[in-house]
């Protein structure tokens, strides 16, 4: 059997008397998409957060690859390899759409005005970001130095999950890509996550849209009260009975909830 | 996927082009937001050349001499440093209200530590430099680590400074004649160079050469577009990886660095080291003054330092030109205010380019 | 939006060309300029001063452009007015300067290019950094009120309890003259002369500054009436700061029990002498000094004659006298009339 790309073990987080996490187990395989769905307040963010580094988890453990990891913060989870494209997007509207990939790892000139007066290679960052944004097949760029609170909000996505797709070489994890656009925009985004899969770099999906899920996932994760209720597969189940989980209308059978655990 | 009806089927027959970048069709206004909008330095520009010119066909040649254009550049010299300073800050989406007093404690601490403890003139130009960079990473962990806002963490800030700076003092004026005689170094950059009429100070030298070095660095290294970036949505800007504590307090720690040569420019300029100097009641006023004639968002994240410097030499240009006139000084502060309000109604209106 | 920008681009040469079409004489070629530089130009003292100005450079065909700073104690706004006088090729200045050291090096400035510098009211420091000074004789107007004061309290003088409501820490020549005037007219010891609060003398409740205001004063009474509510003699720098002090002590009922004594004579100030809220004030002559430096620069200008100082003095002495409705034996005064005839503001 395959080992799982990214993995979390009994993680809890708990704010004040509120258990966000409450031994929670996670697997991401590699290659696929895992959508993780919950209702609201069911502890999804939280999840994906210590498992992106924006939340440290009080107790448990998370292992990139089999290796163990601590993040401290997102960037050390970038640094590992995981990109997160987070539902605000994380962008700079003013700055241009270069600017906003290149944020954080920016590439300086070679030679005396790089080292010296850390001069950044502006060139060079636009036509990687071209590159990126034209190998999605995202878009016709008339101007990538275009500030990107000019863009749509479909297209602002795009960008965004180029920025992820172009760095993350392990895990990307997508949160609501969707749940901001219109039905034509949502379609190009649903496309680019196709397109990132092909790749071969696994995606974690959360999503509220479960027509979207269920297009997409190879695997859902149910999420409810702070824990893992259960894995489905999406050719097995309905949308009502994923719904039925979440919500705790429907308890899933002791075979249901182990049959896909890994 | 049974249960999955084809609703969006219906979509299929429009169009597939969601994301392409087409130009839609802009009279001159829409190209000129556009231009502005990408560089917003260009209304300050237009405003500056306007003045010169109006200024210049009113009082001819004795504004239009190399004596009176130079002289404003004196003038400026020590707001300009201070906008630069300011618009750093305002860049972040913070405001500093600390920087006139600051600039002056400097002074006296370069004066104090020649005359009150016999070091040499250059120690004591560190020793003011040192306490500037000390006090703005004061400032600096308050709003970053504490999460204070900057308007209150300066307020306070700006009167302890003012207060340490009297206690300090005693209010006492280091006179002119003293200091060129026995620490002439202090004066340093009051140094003039006469180029056939027209007279540059090295401190308007410095101004200059800061105000482009800062420019060069907001625009062509990491460092600037972090600093736009955590002024244009620090949550953001973590998320997307930018260290925002270490970027803030680089700011707020060059910025009362920035704060401590405007003090050397000041003693260039005034000769003496005064303690009750207007500039650490109002060089706050002053200095936010320029960078909003500037163009820089008090909302931060947008506007260019050379815009702030254009502001500062828009208020000196009306300063002189109104005064050479002889009109009531009350008309430079009555200009100035609306200058203040038109600017920031054109920032709003540059803003509107992303509707 | 665009008509907005309009509007507002309109407005705003519109006012500039007002401000200048409106103030500037500008265009009087050959006239000779003369500068005034007043520290703010919403005191009535400077008001009257710049009235006094005006009225003798238009008799004399003079052109005259008068600066302030923003605020008492702006020395950068009188450095760029002095600036502008030498670009503006004015003969010369009359300035009455914030900061009396600082401001040193541009009066030399000044005089390097030609000009005649005359420090008004407030002497230079030091004093012969300016061609010539032409002021009140502040430690004799602060000796008047002093020898006043104790000659009207008579024998209890020898233990009054006085409050000296100065003008600022900083300490400015001219607020140093008048209390250590007082104190010297009163009969206190003042040990240092150039410089108060040094005093030991038991009678002296203590010092506190008033910025020469009506909020300062009263602020500065409160914080003396803390420390002694019993004073009986109050010292103020001028008679807005009188005013101030005389509130906070009618708010705890001792108005009439307590001297004030000030300097200024400005007609507010003569008007609370006659109605007895300050016991006298020593009257200055804003106008006087203003309308004679314009003499001095028309000379100037005309054969290059330089003004003299009183005779003992470093000064030319523009006079000073007591005003109060209660003349004290030995102390020559005038009575309220007649001060209101000549005060200014």
């Amino acid at each position: 059997m395959t080992q799982p790309i990214l993995k979390g073990r009994n993680l809890t987080k708990r704010y004040g008397k509120v258990t966000a996490l409450d031994n929670c187990d996670f697997e991401l395989m590699p290659g696929e998409i895992l959508a993780v769905i919950g209702d609201n307040g069911a502890g999804k963010s939280t999840l994906i957060k210590a498992l992106s580094g924006a939340v440290i988890p009080d107790a448990g453990t998370v292992e990139l690859d089999g290796k163990p990891v601590k993040f401290q913060s997102p960037i050390d989870a970038r640094e590992a390899g995981i990109e997160t494209v987070y539902q605000t997007l994380a962008m700079s509207p003013a700055l241009s759409i270069a600017d906003n990939m290149f944020m954080g790892r920016e590439i300086r000139q070679k030679g005396l005005m790089g080292q010296l007066f850390k001069r950044l290679d502006k060139k060079e960052m636009e036509r990687i970001a071209r590159e990126k944004l034209n190998d999605l097949g995202l878009m016709t760029i008339q101007n990538i130095n275009q500030a990107v609170e000019t863009l749509s909000g479909g297209q602002r996505q795009g960008v965004a999950v180029a920025r992820a797709a172009a760095f993350g070489s392990k895990v990307i994890i997508l949160d609501e890509p969707t749940a901001a656009l219109g039905v034509k925009e949502s379609r190009k985004v649903l496309e680019l996550i196709q397109d990132v899969k092909s790749r071969g770099i696994p995606i974690i999906l959360i999503s509220h849209n479960m027509p979207h899920v269920f297009e997409l996932a190879d695997r859902i994760h149910v999420h409810r009260l702070g824990k893992r209720l259960c894995v489905v597969d999406p050719k097995k189940y309905s949308m009502s009975d994923a719904v039925a989980f979440m919500t705790g209308a429907k308890e899933p059978t002791q075979a249901e909830a182990e049959a896909v655990a890994v | 996927m049974s249960n999955s009806d084809n609703y969006e089927a219906a979509a299929s027959g429009a169009s597939t082009e969601v994301a392409s970048f087409a130009d839609t069709k802009k009279g001159f206004v829409g190209q000129f937001q556009h231009a502005l909008h990408v560089n917003p330095a260009i209304v300050p520009l237009i405003v500056l050349v306007a003045a010169i010119i109006i200024f210049g066909l009113l009082l001819g040649s004795r504004f239009f001499s190399p004596f009176a254009l130079t002289l404003i550049l004196q003038q400026v010299q020590i707001v300009g440093v201070l906008a630069a300073a300011q618009a750093l800050i305002i860049l972040t989406a913070g405001i500093d209200l600390s920087v006139g007093a600051l600039a002056v404690l400097c002074t006296v601490v370069m004066g104090q530590f020649t005359f009150r403890y016999g070091l040499p003139a250059p120690v004591a130009v560190a020793a003011g430099l040192a306490v500037g960079t000390a006090i703005g990473a004061v400032n600096g962990w308050l709003v970053s680590r504490m999460k204070l806002p900057p308007f209150i963490v300066t307020l306070g800030m700006w009167q302890i400074v003012l207060a340490a700076n009297y206690l300090y003092s005693n209010n006492e004026t280091i006179r002119s004649q003293d200091i060129e005689a026995e620490a002439a170094f202090l004066q340093f950059l009051g140094t003039k160079i006469n180029i056939s009429g027209a007279i540059f100070t090295l401190g308007v030298v410095l101004m200059i050469g800061l105000v482009f070095g800062l420019a060069y660095a907001l625009r062509s290294t990491a460092w600037g577009r972090h600093v736009y970036a955590v002024g244009d949505d620090p949550e953001a800007a973590e998320l997307a990886g930018v260290n925002v504590h270490k970027t803030l307090m680089s700011v707020y720690m060059l910025v009362g660095f920035i704060c401590g040569l405007a003090a050397w420019v000041m003693i260039g300029r005034y000769g003496s080291v005064s303690p009750s100097a207007t500039t650490g009641v109002i060089g706050n006023i002053q200095s936010i003054t320029a960078v909003v004639i500037g163009g820089i968002s008090l909302f931060g994240g947008r506007g260019s330092i050379i815009g702030a410097f254009f502001g500062a030499l828009i208020v000196g240009v009306f300063e002189l030109g109104l005064r050479m006139a002889g009109a009531d000084p009350q008309w430079t502060y009555l200009l100035i205010g609306v200058l203040i309000i038109a600017a920031v109604t054109v920032d709003q209106w540059i803003r509107k380019v992303t509707a | 939006m665009k008509t907005l920008k309009k509007t507002l681009a309109l407005g705003a040469s519109a006012l500039a060309f007002t401000a200048i079409a409106g103030a500037a004489t500008a265009g009087s070629h050959g006239m000779t300029s003369a500068c005034l530089i007043t520290k703010t130009d919403t005191n009535p003292f400077f008001v009257k001063m710049r009235e006094g100005a005006m009225a003798k450079a238009e008799e004399l065909g003079i052109e005259l452009n008068a600066y302030a700073g923003k605020v008492d104690g702006d020395n950068e706004t009188q450095v760029q007015a002095i600036e502008t006088c030498i670009a503006n090729g004015a003969k010369g200045i009359l300035i009455t300067a914030s900061d009396t050291s600082a401001i040193v090096p541009s009066v030399q400035q000044a005089r390097d290019a030609g000009l005649l510098v005359i420090a008004l009211d407030t002497p230079l420091n030091p004093i012969d950094s300016a061609d010539m000074t032409f002021a009140t004789d502040n430690f004799l107007a602060g000796e008047l009120i002093g020898k006043w004061a104790a000659a009207t309290l008579g024998d209890a003088a020898a233990d009054a309890k006085i409050g000296m409501l100065d003008l600022a820490i900083s300490q400015p020549t001219v607020g140093v003259l008048r209390d250590q005037g007082f104190l010297t007219g009163f009969g206190i010891d003042v040990k240092d002369p150039n410089k108060w609060g040094d005093e030991d003398d038991p009678r002296i409740v203590g010092n506190d500054v008033t910025a020469g205001n009506e909020e300062g004063g009263r602020k500065a009474m409160e914080n003396l009436l803390a420390k002694d509510p019993m004073i009986n003699v109050v010292y103020t720098i001028n008679e807005p700061a009188a005013a101030g002090a005389y509130e906070a002590l009618k708010d705890i009922g001792r108005e009439n029990d307590v001297l004030i004594v000030s300097v200024d004579g400005g007609c507010p100030g003569v008007q609370n002498v006659k109605e007895g809220v300050i016991g006298a004030t020593s009257q200055q002559y804003p106008l006087l000094m203003a309308s004679l430096g314009i003499e001095a620069i028309a000379a100037w200008a005309k054969d290059g004659t330089k003004p003299e100082a009183t005779d003992g003095k470093d000064f030319f002495d523009t006079g000073v006298a007591l005003v109060t409705d209660k003349p004290a034996e030995g102390v020559e005064s005038i009575d309220t009339a007649e001060g209101m005839d000549k005060c200014w503001g």
